[in-house]
């Protein structure tokens, strides 16, 4: 039994081991695809093959805020040479937390051949792995993506206010400093893109890097998953669960583990997040 | 007014319209991170909080040492290893603003940032090189006003 599938996951097949990838690092049928933090880290050395996906530039909408649409989905899939039958692996630094992101957006469309590499980029560099700066090029592939779907996955500020009014679930995912709201009172802080400050009511707190090893950026085990989620913050498998930070990038890594390591049904990611309640007009908010 | 040598490297970054080349030139700047980490006889792990950067998700630290010529010399830290973009931020502001005037340090504007990194940078990372900024500011805003 390999690590991972002994670690009681729900979904333990969306995991991928640094080994696993070493073995496909030439499989026609899989597409590694970096998504970092830190824009200097793909140019800077990558695993050999893997392409970029840049949040900001490739998954957003260069006008309003929002992601991209069918066509463009369809041009970035042929540009990093993905088919429909392909199965993208993602892998990232911090703690695939920009990994995750991707793949929650990929998912929109409803590219389900998914995978993440556990341990991301700094578990890679750990046990030695190569890293190169040569960047792959290949054939331009035939995508047919569906429409955007949001449904599932996204939630949206209206969703949210009737989410509260019914007293469901929200995980907060950002600091306790963010939550309170104390961050944006305190000097030196560069402005937190957001005019006030708290969370949203009810929302519980758990920082999303509570999931993960922090040796080496491994997920914890489903046992203590759920002693975080389940016993101490007193989430359902059965819930309707909306997560948030402040421009949902930490949420969808929480969505993942929620989702896939612990098998919830129904979660979704409010990417409008922070930034866009802690700046509404007449939303509620808890300190 | 900045200091000269931080207004020449801005020059440098706006006349680089290429994404990659500028990568590629931050990196080389990142590589240069060893000679501006904080030795161990200005700070040693675990670090005074009051000398982290707030915002950075790469765990940047900012130590400033006051110079007989009345003037800072900076030091930095961070503690991510993959905290490229924190590192190249630090290596510039030690090269153009280390025992430069505190009068030039102090108006450093935060938006360098989106000058050197660009502007397509993420909000949350663009914040936390801003906070690198302010943290290296506000030393030498502290020393003006003799706090």
């Amino acid at each position: 039994m390999s690590d991972i599938t002994s670690r009681g996951y729900a979904n333990p097949d969306i995991l991928v081991s640094t080994d696993w990838v070493a073995q496909h690092l030439d499989d026609p049928n899989i597409r590694i695809v970096e998504s970092n933090e830190d824009p200097l880290l793909y140019p800077s050395g990558h695993i050999p093959g893997a392409v970029q996906v840049d949040w900001t530039t490739d998954l957003n909408d260069p006008l309003r805020r929002d992601y991209l649409d069918k066509a463009g989905f369809e041009a970035l899939m042929s540009r990093i040479g993905v088919t429909n039958e392909t199965t993208v692996v993602f892998y990232g630094d911090k703690n695939n937390w920009w990994a995750t992101y991707a793949m929650w957006v990929f998912q929109l469309f409803g590219h389900n051949r998914v995978k993440i590499m556990d341990g991301g980029r700094l578990k890679w560099e750990q046990e030695g792995r190569p890293f190169t700066r040569d960047v792959p090029q290949y054939p331009p592939a035939a995508y047919q993506a569906p429409e955007r779907d949001d449904r599932a996955i996204r939630a949206f500020r209206d969703q949210v206010l009737k989410h509260i009014e019914s007293r469901k679930p929200l995980v907060d995912v950002r600091s306790p400093d963010e939550y309170t709201g104390k961050k944006l009172h305190m000097e030196g802080y560069p402005q937190e893109g957001a005019l006030r400050g708290g969370h949203i009511p009810g929302a519980k707190n758990v920082p999303w890097a509570r999931a993960v090893n922090t040796t080496d950026g491994t997920f914890k085990t489903a046992d203590e998953l759920r002693a975080i989620y389940e016993q101490e913050q007193g989430l359902k498998p059965e819930d309707d669960i909306i997560a948030y930070c402040r421009i949902g990038e930490r949420s969808s890594h929480t969505w993942f583990v929620l989702k896939y390591l612990l098998g919830y049904p129904n979660v979704r990611n409010y990417d409008g997040s922070w930034t866009e309640w802690g700046n509404s007009v007449g939303v509620p908010i808890e300190k | 007014m900045i200091p000269e040598k931080l207004a020449e490297i801005i020059d440098d970054f706006s006349s680089i319209t290429d994404r990659g080349e500028r990568a590629e030139y931050l990196i080389e700047i990142a590589d240069r991170f060893p000679a501006v980490k904080v030795p161990p006889e200005v700070a040693a792990p675990p670090y005074d909080e009051a000398c982290r950067v707030p915002a950075c998700e790469s765990e940047a630290f900012v130590w400033a040492v006051e110079q007989p010529d009345n003037t800072l010399k900076y030091y930095f830290d961070v503690l991510n290893p993959q905290g490229l973009s924190a590192m190249a931020m630090s290596v510039i502001l030690d090269e153009t603003c280390s025992g430069q005037p505190l009068e030039q340090v102090a108006a450093i504007p935060t938006e360098i940032v989106l000058q050197i990194f660009g502007r397509e940078i993420s909000m949350g990372k663009g914040q936390g090189l801003m906070g690198i900024v302010s943290m290296v500011q506000r030393e030498a805003k502290k020393r003006l006003s003799g706090a």
